[in-house]
């Protein structure tokens, strides 16, 4: 269904929620952290708001306001009033909230793998709204239940109602939360992430889900999200919120093609796009947002903000502009005019056209041939049977990456990219096929032999907090690996080793003494770079290296190992789920899909073309941070979930999901075979489709 | 459900077996012999014939890996053997004191859960209040107490200042309840005050976890009372961990027991351990730890049972 076809809603109707300068404070052992300042925004029926921020900007913790749901011991709401239906939330009693929360207002959060009750059936959890607010008996609940699980695209519900949150997959449980947020019929439903825990196919599948039943049952909705692709593509109205307040709000097409606040025309230029390739280098907003406990006393995005001038000093008011056009920022008159384009110049990567230093036409760094890797797992519940499946979580995985260049692996979660990467590292023992590296096929090389190739291939991981060791200091974590090899004669060359690669990930020296606890996301992940850098490798495989990162930090990072391959000619396996990233990062693409590669081309003719229609499927799905193009795609989501790997689908494993498939998809494994010069699909149908 | 339990079934007999094997071989490493104690212990001096002879009799001139085997074939068909001391069928001494020691470990049992989960809870819901602080002070009493050291402060206090002491004789429950527990609701509380701390404060502990998960908030953001977010939401994911904690401090309390039974002069199996210990009898002493083995793995059984009961998820394992 197309978005653009619904009736908009009318604003001239009295919001359902008004929020009126509503302070939030916490209290912790470090002192008093005022995590929202100052916010209003309002709501009306049926209209979707959207508020936009980095983590700790404030923006869960307000809407968490609205419901009462702040931990009641730490939290202090010193000022403020949350007008909902003609009466202020903030001066009801703890039981009157009771009978709002769950009634009236819904809420759905980010993580549905642990949102629902592990021990509690589907449908006890879906009834308990029903009976406590409707007063239902038994019958009408179950009735009801049946009729929602319908609502959100649940079928067979009658059964789905007695089995228990394990037998659901992540999409399928957001539904079951959606359903429950539904269940009263409620004016307001508030979504904090509602999608950052899935699959971008099932991402869409979600979103347009709500905004179908946002539109039709006449529901007020908030949006809390990161994800600037989301709120370009379904929301009416935005308030980006920067450090505790709201630093622009705006209906969602004059914010993204006028911002009227730097923070935003900088994230706004910081997003890696899918409609753009390598060649622009990423803006960033430079350092960190401010510490709320200690807040700077003028503009707080000030310290970052490119357009700073004295006045900036003073704590800037949040002012109309333009017709429902509200900025905080001094200068929000002139970001109208020529201000707002000079701010982030995107300009061209240096060395893009040059191409990087360690290119040597047609020599591979790496080549993969044939790989497969497949797990054993025990089925059945009988404990006498032996019976095993073969999980093929590689399938027969073939690709080459030519030294100093980037090969993206994307995929969604399930479909073998991190396996590949594993395997190559020989963190797993790949079951078959080849990987060549320097000369030696290290698939087959013996756990002993593997130390040569361990130091030339490192590895980032995706988690900056968990993969380092918290009784270490920076410096130590970044010595170490050197010391273990001796690449170093003594301390005092690793000291001044680790302050070089400190430099060359762009953070100052003193860092070295600081524990990873005291490093913020980013910082933590270029300390894993400087880690890996240390070995001087030849090659690194980035194993989502951004995926737990706000934008603007994302931005940073990318940047960073776009500056470090030209500079030093490092090759990188780049794994992620992300297509802007993943395009914006890569000279060539690799599309997985339930262990088997899909489709790998040149970057720019595998956005430009895709060919096969799961990597179109995808694309359709990821939404851009642009207002304009987004009203005017109409967002093919795609239908079903990822079949089990337990039991992939015979023939082409995509044909569960495909629009094109035929009987013969369903039976015949398609082999990769290049279409166009170096660009290679696996599709039966692909002549039929090709232009 | 039904393999689930047939699978913990089955693993029970190895480690049975496994238990057997090593009560009776460490049991022969211990120095000491029971014919030397029988026939010597009053200093007398008796021949070596006719300690061979007694040694013949209870049939430990026989090589070990014999001794071993039939003891062995006679667990296969419930048989335990005679008593090397009184020469009485050990299953038969069991028998007789087992219903008391029994009726006693059930009792602190259950006194235990009584104790512990209303604490336990409380201690959670109003965490960093007085309620919170003063659980933590009797927990730790708990903890920190010996049983049989509480035991004798019971006596004591229970004669100084009600001029009584439980009847020394054992009846039983159905014939006269009332005496019955008069009698030995002291060592069962004496017992079950550890057991019941050690329980609350792994409730207590679990609760406050589970109260942080995520399906608390959408529960409370459902507009579920407090009241029920606790007891219908948080109780059953954090009984899960409170209950194995349950089932293996059971060890500990056959082990209270065998002393608390003494401070109470209850002739109970705990006794009966004691005597077989200062007498090498090495047949009553298998015989026993067969029998609390069996208790325990039971328990745990039980435990494992109840632990799929509540958790969804060990069911389809």
């Amino acid at each position: 269904m197309n978005i653009a076809a619904h009736p908009k809603p009318d604003l001239a109707l009295k919001p359902i929620l008004q929020i009126e300068d509503l302070c939030v404070e916490f209290r912790t052992t470090r002192g008093l952290v005022r995590a929202v300042q100052n916010v209003s925004y309002e709501v009306h029926p049926g209209e979707m708001v959207a508020i936009v921020g980095e983590s700790g900007s404030g923006k869960s913790v307000s809407a968490l306001a609205i419901m009462g749901l702040l931990p009641p011991k730490t939290t202090r709401i010193p000022k403020g009033r949350v007008m909902f239906d003609g009466e202020d939330l903030l001066t009801r009693s703890k039981t009157q909230m009771q009978r709002i929360r769950g009634r009236h207002i819904g809420m759905i959060f980010q993580e549905p793998m642990t949102s629902l009750n592990p021990v509690l059936t589907i449908g006890d959890q879906l009834c308990e709204p029903l009976r406590i607010h409707l007063g239902m008996d038994k019958e009408a609940q179950h009735a009801r239940a049946v009729e929602l699980l319908g609502l959100v695209g649940i079928s067979d519900a009658a059964r789905r109602l007695t089995q228990y949150p394990h037998e659901f997959s992540g999409g399928m449980r957001q539904r079951v939360m959606i359903a429950i947020g539904l269940a009263c019929n409620p004016k307001l439903l508030i979504a904090d992430e509602p999608t950052t825990a899935l699959d971008v196919t099932i991402q869409a599948q979600i979103l347009e889900l709500m905004k179908k039943l946002s539109r039709e049952l006449g529901i007020a909705m908030i949006v809390i999200t990161h994800n600037l692709g989301v709120v370009a593509r379904y929301a009416d109205r935005v308030n980006v919120m920067y450090a505790a307040q709201i630093a622009e709000k705006a209906e969602a097409l004059p914010l993204f093609c006028a911002p009227l606040h730097p923070y935003t025309a900088g994230l706004l230029r910081a997003v890696p796009r899918l409609d753009q390739g390598r060649e622009a280098r990423l803006a960033t907003i430079d350092g960190l947002p401010p510490d709320l406990m200690n807040p700077p006393t003028g503009c707080r995005f000030a310290d970052r903000c490119p357009a700073r001038i004295d006045a900036c000093a003073k704590m800037p008011e949040l002012r109309e502009i333009n017709p429902g056009h509200l900025s905080a920022c001094h200068r929000a008159e002139e970001m109208n005019g020529p201000l707002r384009d000079g701010l982030y110049p995107l300009y061209k990567a240096q060395a893009a056209e040059a191409e990087a230093e360690g290119r040597v036409e047609g020599k591979n760094a790496l080549e993969v041939d044939g790989l497969t890797m497949n797990f054993h797992v025990k089925i059945g519940r009988n404990p006498l049977s032996r019976k095993k499946a073969v999980v093929k979580a590689v399938d027969d995985v073939s690709f080459s990456i030519e030294a100093g260049r980037t090969l993206g692996l994307v995929g969604e979660s399930g479909c073998g990219k991190t396996t590949v990467g594993r395997s190559i590292l020989r963190l797993l023992k790949p079951t078959a096929g080849a990987v060549n590296f320097e000369g030696q096929n290290i698939a087959r090389l013996p756990e002993s032999d593997l130390t040569s190739m361990r130091k030339n291939m490192q590895v980032i991981f995706q988690d900056p907090f968990a993969s380092l060791n918290p009784r270490m200091t920076v410096g130590q974590i970044i010595a170490e690996p050197m010391m273990v090899r001796k690449l170093v004669p003594d301390t005092m060359a690793a000291r001044r080793r680790v302050g070089e690669l400190l430099g060359d990930v762009g953070l100052p020296l003193y860092m070295s003494e600081r524990y990873p606890h005291q490093l913020s996301g980013g910082q933590r992940q270029r300390v894993g770079i400087a880690r890996a850098l240390a070995m001087e490798p030849s090659t690194i495989i980035c194993d989502e290296p951004v995926s737990a990162l706000d934008v603007s930090v994302q931005a940073q990072i990318i940047n960073l190992l776009e500056e470090l391959q030209e500079r030093l000619g490092i090759t990188y396996l780049f794994i992620a789920h992300d297509l802007a990233v993943v395009r914006h990062i890569s000279h060539r693409v690799g599309v997985m899909y339930l262990g088997r590669m899909m489709e790998i081309a040149e970057s720019e003719a595998l956005f430009a073309d895709p060919l096969h229609p799961y990597t179109q499927a995808l694309m359709d799905a990821a939404p851009i941070p642009d207002v304009e193009l987004e009203r005017h795609r109409a967002p093919r989501a795609l239908k079903g979930e990822i079949p089990s790997p337990l039991d992939p689908p015979p023939g082409c494993v995509f044909s569960t999901r495909c629009p094109l498939a035929t009987e013969e998809c369903r039976q015949t494994v398609p082999q990769l075979r290049e279409v166009r010069p170096g660009h290679r699909v696996a599709c039966l149908k692909i002549e039929e489709t090709a232009p | 459900m039904m393999w689930y339990v047939i699978r913990r079934f089955a693993l029970a007999i190895p480690t049975l077996i496994g238990v057997a094997i090593i009560t009776f071989f460490l049991l022969r490493v211990l120095p000491g012999d029971i014919v030397e104690i029988k026939l010597r212990g009053d200093g007398g001096d008796v021949s070596e014939a006719a300690l061979a002879a007694e040694r013949a009799r209870l049939g430990l001139d026989q090589p070990l890996l014999v001794q071993f085997a039939d003891w062995m074939t006679g667990l296969a068909t419930f048989d335990l053997g005679t008593s090397l001391w009184t020469g009485e069928r050990v299953a038969h001494e069991i028998a007789i004191r087992l219903p008391l020691s029994l009726e006693v470990a059930i009792l602190s049992t259950i006194l235990a859960i009584l104790i512990a989960f209303p604490l336990g809870t409380l201690a959670a819901v109003f965490r960093g209040t007085i309620i919170d602080y003063v659980v933590r002070i009797i927990t730790i009493g708990g903890l920190a107490v010996p049983p049989f050291w509480l035991g004798m402060l019971m006596i004591v206090g229970l004669i100084t200042w009600f001029d009584w002491l439980p009847a020394l004789g054992f009846v039983p429950l159905f014939t006269d309840p009332v005496k019955n527990l008069s009698q030995l609701i002291w060592p069962a509380l004496s017992v079950g005050y550890r057991y019941s701390s050690v329980v609350a404060r792994m409730l207590r502990s679990t609760i406050l976890e589970v109260l942080e998960e995520d399906y608390i908030r959408t529960a409370r953001a459902k507009g579920v009372t407090e009241r029920m977010v606790v007891a219908k939401h948080a109780m059953r994911n954090a009984l899960l961990p409170a209950i194995t904690v349950l089932g293996l401090e059971f060890a500990f309390l056959i082990g209270g027991l065998v002393v608390t039974e003494q401070v109470f002069s209850l002739n109970g199996i705990g006794l009966l351990f004691v005597e077989s210990v200062l007498h090498n009898d090495f047949t009553m002493i298998q015989g026993l730890v067969m029998v609390v083995a069996t208790g325990f793995v039971l328990i745990n059984l039980m435990v494992d049972v109840l632990y799929a009961l509540l958790d969804p998820r060990i069911r389809y394992e």
